[in-house]
């Protein structure tokens, strides 16, 4: 597809590797914030063409493993009720909430539907007017939008049955929140490319010169990942701390406006937790009162629904690029993606998943 | 009397899932769990234990292959093909993994209330049509009609018997360290045509599924290569990570592929990128992968490109010894990674 192989070369990204090598003098720590990218680098083998002094850190940036675990079940407790078509993105149909998943509840028999835009479980409620129709709607700027476009729809064509269940999460509060942390190791970042083609990269510069820390906007394929860490080394290197955009294909420093304009209109900031780190103030999206009658919380009254994380699991850790997965005692055993105790296990986004499932090995006969 | 379940207790190791689950029918690892824990111990039987594609039967000096397979796919027809290709096609194709030569089937129809007769009609023609372009004759059937909302307009199984011929020994367990890793053509068009017709995607192009029967293609690579080719198999669902991790796992041996070999069409690679899907993992129903003896390699490839069902057929690794039951690939860009055994259904990302 165009835009995309040619971003996959592999002769360009092992000269792009050589000159990051060539640039690297001392170790730096850089976050990938998104957890596509967290995806990209392992499924590629990235980080293995990389010098040994340059470690990457993978960030909180996958919204199936950062959706709180009472939040899923809410998810389960709504998808269970008779009277409800349960639409989702297809991989939080396996994350796990207190007790069990999505897929449980569907062999219960519970009507839960994988959907690839939320537009469709509007479609879904138009087309089902006996039933309730609810859309699990996760997700950082990314997919705000559709959310957004979603529940306007409905409420034009004045449906009653239609409402989302909100978990909308935000970039910048989150990288606010990692700096803060007295713990943290971060030395760069490497901003979520499509969060920017949405967002723009306007709210970035204020982070980066209050905590000193290059931002570069990247982008998914390798090409895109390997620039946007050379840029980073280059400002490493030279001390800089400012913001660049190594996606212009993608993203502009004002963003897609109509799209702005649409989020403000339906959501407004509130105080998000998240799973495993807790709550992040002003972290995340709410419907408006505008829109609050679309609100799903509110409709099945689960809000009062509470839960408590597996005490082993460090998904918390990971996502905050305090240790890499297979430090965490519970990674591999007993946490498998058969078995996961923490949602950074179970999406192919998550740091945990991508570990296990792509995770390297000796090729040759270990000792 | 109603079933007493009191003393009963599930085997299956699957505590999270006290029920079926979709992912239980995906061909991946939950699957697997289900034959290894569930059916396998209770027919206990040295063919089934096997774990071929089909069961190898020795009867009276000649050896028979026997498959069935049941197709459930939504919506009946699609672009390249209907359910009634792939129901005669993919028990052909099993019994071809054996390297057998597909003789008889039987057709079994489970019919929901409803289901326009044109409709059954145009589907039986395009079964009888398929058999006849390979030879098979469908030689017995059956019919049940269930309740209309108990059933996706008709569910097919077909049950095949095949001829192996003498001399002819392809296995899942008989890779071994060295072999060259084949396959047919492009992969991951039939998943790619069905979830783009399913879901209601529009591409640029359609994507057409690659409903073929493979057994003419197995007699040519057997004819110039009988003792070379060592196992064979249809990556079907779970598509060819699927395939690679059972010979593995079969074989005790490590399978490592280079990405960049892969055949893939670019409508496929483009859907699968925009879902957040990898070919690998998608189904295909009318590619083989070979596992054949490094020196006969070049010769069953070129004889695979001079059939009409391998024009693009290409080698795409080898087999080593170690580490065994681990399928490793080379990445685009050089890096490697494991190709792990996919779990059930591949679910799309969020983002």
């Amino acid at each position: 597809m165009k835009y995309l192989a040619e971003f996959r070369n592999g002769e360009i990204a092992q000269r792009l590797a050589a000159e990051i090598r060539r640039m690297t003098t001392r170790p730096w720590a850089i976050m990938e914030v998104c957890g596509g990218q967290t995806h990209s680098i392992i499924r590629n083998g990235i980080d293995q063409l990389l010098p040994p002094e340059i470690e990457l850190i993978h960030g909180p940036g996958c919204p199936v493993c950062v959706t709180p675990l009472e939040v899923i079940d809410r998810a389960l407790a709504i998808a269970a009720r008779p009277d409800v078509i349960f639409c989702s993105f297809g991989d939080m149909l396996r994350v796990p909430g207190s007790r069990y998943d999505l897929f449980r509840v569907k062999s219960e028999g519970g009507d839960v539907r994988v959907v690839y835009s939320p537009l469709d479980a509007v479609a879904i409620a138009r087309d089902n007017p006996d039933k309730q129709v609810v859309f699990f709607g996760i997700g950082f700027e990314t997919t705000a939008p559709a959310n957004a476009m979603a529940v306007v729809v409905a409420k034009r064509q004045g449906l009653k049955n239609f409402s989302m269940l909100v978990s909308h999460v935000l970039v910048p509060p989150a990288i606010e929140a990692i700096m803060n942390s007295p713990t943290h190791r971060v030395q760069a970042f490497l901003a979520a490319g499509h969060v920017c083609s949405v967002m723009g990269y306007w709210q970035y510069p204020p982070l980066a010169e209050k905590y000193h820390v290059p931002i570069v906007v990247a982008g998914f394929e390798p090409l895109d990942i390997l620039e946007g860490i050379r840029r980073a080394v280059r400002q490493l290197e030279a001390g800089a701390a400012y913001v660049e955009n190594a996606y212009p294909r993608a993203v502009t420093l004002e963003g897609n406006q109509p799209a702005q304009r649409m989020l403000a209109e339906v959501f407004e900031p509130t105080d998000r937790a998240w799973r495993g780190i807790g709550v992040i103030p002003n972290s995340g999206w709410r419907l408006r009162d505008a829109y609050r009658e679309f609100d799903a919380e509110a409709r099945f009254d689960v809000a009062d629904i509470r839960a408590q994380e597996s005490p082993i699991c460090r998904s918390g850790d990971v996502l905050q690029g305090k240790i890499k997965p297979i430090e965490c005692p519970a990674f591999g055993n007993p946490c498998t993606p058969r078995m996961p105790l923490g949602a950074t296990m179970v999406s192919s986004e998550g740091a945990c998943a991508a570990y296990y499932n792509y995770g390297r090995f000796k090729l040759s006969r270990e000792p | 009397m109603p079933p007493d379940f009191t003393d009963w207790s599930c085997p299956l190791p699957l505590r999270d899932y006290p029920n079926v689950v979709i992912g239980h029918g995906g061909g991946g690892k939950l699957t697997a769990e289900l034959i290894q824990h569930l059916f396998a111990p209770a027919f206990d039987d040295e063919a089934l234990r096997q774990m071929g594609d089909a069961a190898v039967l020795a009867f009276d000096g000649a050896r028979l292959a026997l498959s069935t397979d049941s197709f459930v796919v939504r919506p009946l027809f699609f672009p390249g093909g209907s359910i009634g290709e792939l129901a005669v096609n993919g028990t052909v194709n099993d019994l071809a993994m054996m390297g057998a030569r597909p003789l008889y089937l039987t057709a079994g129809f489970i019919v929901e209330e409803g289901l326009p007769l044109a409709q059954l009609g145009a589907i039986v023609a395009r079964m009888a049509a398929a058999a006849r372009a390979v030879g098979v004759r469908i030689v017995a059937g059956d019919t049940k009609v269930v309740d209309k909302g108990h059933g996706d307009g008709v569910f097919i199984n077909t049950t095949g018997i095949g001829f192996i011929p003498d001399g002819v020994r392809v296995g899942p367990d008989r890779a071994r360290p060295g072999d060259c890793v084949l396959v047919s053509g492009s992969i991951g068009d039939h998943g790619m045509a069905i979830m783009s017709v399913r879901e209601g995607l529009e591409f640029e192009a359609t994507i057409a599924s690659d409903t073929a029967p493979l057994c003419d293609l197995v007699a040519a690579m057997l004819a110039v290569a009988p003792d070379a080719i060592h196992a064979l198999r249809d990556p079907t669902r779970g598509g060819l990570a699927a395939a690679l991790n059972e010979i593995a796992i079969a074989s005790r041996v490590g399978i490592q592929i280079d990405e960049r070999a892969l055949p893939v069409n670019p409508d496929v690679q483009a859907a699968c990128d925009l879902l957040g899907m990898d070919p690998l993992y998608v189904a295909n129903e009318g590619k083989l992968v070979a596992f054949v003896a490094p020196e006969a390699a070049e010769v069953i490839l070129a004889r695979m490109r001079a059939h009409p069902l391998g024009r693009r057929a290409a080698m795409i690794g080898r087999v080593v010894e170690q580490p065994a039951g681990v399928v490793a690939a080379r990445t685009a860009i050089g890096g490697t990674r494991v190709i792990p055994m996919p779990l059930g259904e591949q679910l799309p990302r969020i983002c």
